[in-house]
This record gives C-alpha cells, sequence and structure tokens, in this order.
C-alpha cells in the first residue's frame, strides 16, 4: 500500500515537473544560475546511478561482481563504437550472462 | 501510399527507431521492478504515468534495495527535473495552443521525445516528430515494461540473464553523450557525484547518496557556463541529434 502511494505520488510530481517546463513563464529560461545548476543535475544524478548499481552489494555494502562489470565495459565499448541504444543494453546484458555461465 | 511516404519522413523514421530501442528498456525495467518487489500492475503504472525511464529505474533501485522511499522519490524527481528544462525548450518549437493540448503533450516530455523534436527542421516535422515519438515509445514502453513484468515471474535466476548490468548500461547511454560532449568540468561533475554517492553508500539509508551526489552539479555555478548541445540524453536519437544540431539555436 504504501508503495502504491510513492508510485502515485512520484507519477504525480514527475508530470508536473514537465507540465512546468511547457507552461513556465519565458522568463525562468533567462535565470543564468537555475538554468546552469539545472542542466548539470543530471550529469550528477546518471554518473551517481551509474557507480552504484554497477557496485551494488548485500544491503548496503559495496560489492566488485566480476561479470555485472564485464557487462558495463561491453555497454562503455557499444557507446564508444557508436552503437544503438538496443545495442548497448543487449551488450551489457549478453556480457554479463555469459561471464557468469562461465563462473564468474 | 500515403502511409509509406509518410513512413518515409525522416521525423516518423527517427521516432519509430527510437521507439523499438526504448522497447529493450522497457523490457529490462519490467524484469527490474519485478524483482523489485512490485506487482505487474504497479510496473505497468510507473510507465504509464510516472513515463520517463531514469526516474522509474531510480526509485525501483531504492525499492530493490530496502531503502527509504521517500529518499527514493526525491531522487526520481530530481532526475525528472530535466523534463522542466525540455519542456521550456519544447514549448517554443512546438507552441502548442489550448489548455488540453498543453496538458497531454506534458506527459510525453521526456529525453527521447525533445531529442527527435528538436532534430527536425522546421515546426511542422517536429510537431510530427514528438507526436509519433510519444505514441510509439509510450506503447512500446508500457507493453514489453508489462512482457518483463510477467516474464521475471517465471524466470528463477535473474542474475543468470545478466539484467543486473542493464540499469547501469542504460545510465551510460543517456550520460554518454554529455560526457563525449563535455569538457573537464562535465567529467568532474560526473566524477564527483558517483564518488559521492559511492563514498555515502555503506553509511547512508539507499538512495540518499544519489540524492546527495546531486550537490556535485554547484561545480557548474562556477566559471562560465557550459555548453550542451542538443537536448543532453538522447538514446537512440543520437544520429537524429548529431545530424542538426540546431536545436541549440532554438533555446536561445
Amino acid at each position: 500500500m504504501t508503495l502504491w502511494i510513492v508510485l502515485v505520488a512520484t507519477a504525480a510530481g514527475c508530470y508536473l515537473l514537465k507540465f512546468a517546463g511547457l507552461a513556465a513563464p519565458r522568463r525562468l529560461l533567462d535565470n543564468a544560475w537555475l538554468r546552469r545548476f539545472a542542466t548539470a543535475v543530471p550529469l550528477a544524478l546518471l554518473a551517481a546511478l551509474i557507480a552504484v548499481e554497477a557496485l551494488r552489494g548485500e544491503g548496503q555494502a559495496l560489492a566488485w561482481d566480476t561479470a555485472r562489470m564485464g557487462g558495463v565495459g561491453a555497454a562503455v565499448a557499444a557507446l564508444a563504437l557508436r552503437a544503438p541504444f538496443l545495442v548497448v543494453v543487449l551488450a551489457a546484458a549478453a556480457v554479463t550472462a555469459g561471464l557468469r555461465a562461465l563462473g564468474l | 501510399m500515403k502511409a509509406i511516404s509518410l513512413l518515409r519522413s525522416p521525423a516518423v523514421r527517427d521516432s519509430l527507431g527510437v521507439g523499438v530501442a526504448v522497447g529493450a528498456a522497457g523490457l529490462a525495467f519490467g524484469t527490474a521492478a519485478a524483482t523489485a518487489g512490485l506487482s505487474p500492475a504497479q510496473a505497468v503504472f510507473t510507465s504509464m504515468f510516472m513515463f520517463t525511464g531514469a526516474s522509474q529505474f531510480a526509485l525501483i533501485g531504492v525499492v530493490a534495495g530496502g531503502g527509504n522511499l521517500v529518499a527514493g522519490a526525491l531522487g526520481a524527481l530530481l532526475l525528472g527535473a530535466r523534463n522542466t528544462l525540455y519542456g521550456l525548450r519544447l514549448a517554443d518549437v512546438l507552441d502548442l495552443r489550448g489548455g488540453l493540448r498543453r496538458a497531454l503533450a506534458a506527459h510525453g516530455v521526456i529525453d527521447e521525445t525533445t531529442a527527435v523534436a528538436l532534430a527536425q527542421p522546421d515546426r511542422a516535422s517536429a510537431r510530427l516528430a514528438f507526436t509519433t515519438t510519444y505514441v510509439v515509445l509510450g506503447t512500446s514502453w508500457v507493453v514489453t515494461t508489462l512482457v518483463g513484468a510477467l516474464a521475471t515471474e517465471r524466470v528463477s535466476d535473474i542474475g543468470a540473464l545478466g539484467l543486473d548490468a542493464v540499469g547501469p548500461a542504460i545510465f551510460l547511454a543517456l550520460l554518454w553523450p554529455r560526457l563525449r560532449e563535455g569538457g573537464a568540468r562535465t567529467w568532474l561533475i560526473a566524477g564527483l557525484g558517483a564518488g559521492l554517492a559511492l563514498a555515502a553508500t555503506p553509511l547512508l539509508p539507499p538512495g540518499v547518496p544519489v540524492l546527495l551526489a546531486a550537490s556535485a552539479a554547484l561545480i557548474a555555478l562556477v566559471g562560465p557556463e557550459m555548453r550542451v548541445a542538443g537536448p543532453a540524453a538522447a538514446p537512440g536519437a543520437a544520429d537524429a541529434k548529431e545530424s542538426d544540431n540546431d536545436g541549440e539555436g532554438v533555446r536561445s
């Protein structure tokens, strides 16, 4: 039940954030500080998410999982080769599954 | 004939490509959501109404870790805040009139729709591209989420499929264009964000470390303004984006 409340509230919040952009007064974009910070926030958040998810262990511990890191490495390689999004995702899953099947 | 000429239009072609690519991510989301303990209904609800991939993955990451749900929701909202910026730019490009139309369009303001719409040469194609991407991607995202969620209940060992690497890979694909085009400060913000989150992970409840990482963005307030080409992150739409960077001109 709590989970439903969180899902509904977050969905509503995400919608309002989108709507705010479409409906906002134009001068908001002219606020340099707001624009600078907002442009940089996804950089920091995405990098944090990559690190935390890649090194996720049991509970709050960090852990090195060779198979998973191999998959992340495959994603980096695919991106460097300018592969499409689909290939990047499949490469990560396939390499991780492959390494795990090999017992890593 | 009309259908064929429509399919040939770059606006529609881009949208279809992005829609198909995102379907794979939808499968991954459905799987991750089910693994985190969401019911198929909750997973589909999330894809249908939250409808912004990175936020969804961030939130269920916290749910999976048994973390603080409020921190998870805040993290999802912070990530979703970039859609506000997209909306500011799309408002100019699409020039939507009428409250209902704007309210409906708002739901579709995400990385991919923005990327495809801003890559178009004129307003008519931008509107067509936005609408097609919104519809194709939205449908594929919801359907594949359901398939992923249902399939997970029947698969015993998710780890064997390597799906735990999909989350980081998706975030990486979203971040990549910024890293490739950005300078030292872009890398510094990303590196500091990752470092802060990792350092805080053993100490703070899941979800909070990622929130804390947002403070790394304060570096952007120092020195000259950072240049961002195109609508920041655009999985699958990178090609469309690179062929036309005029989106930047639209904003300024």
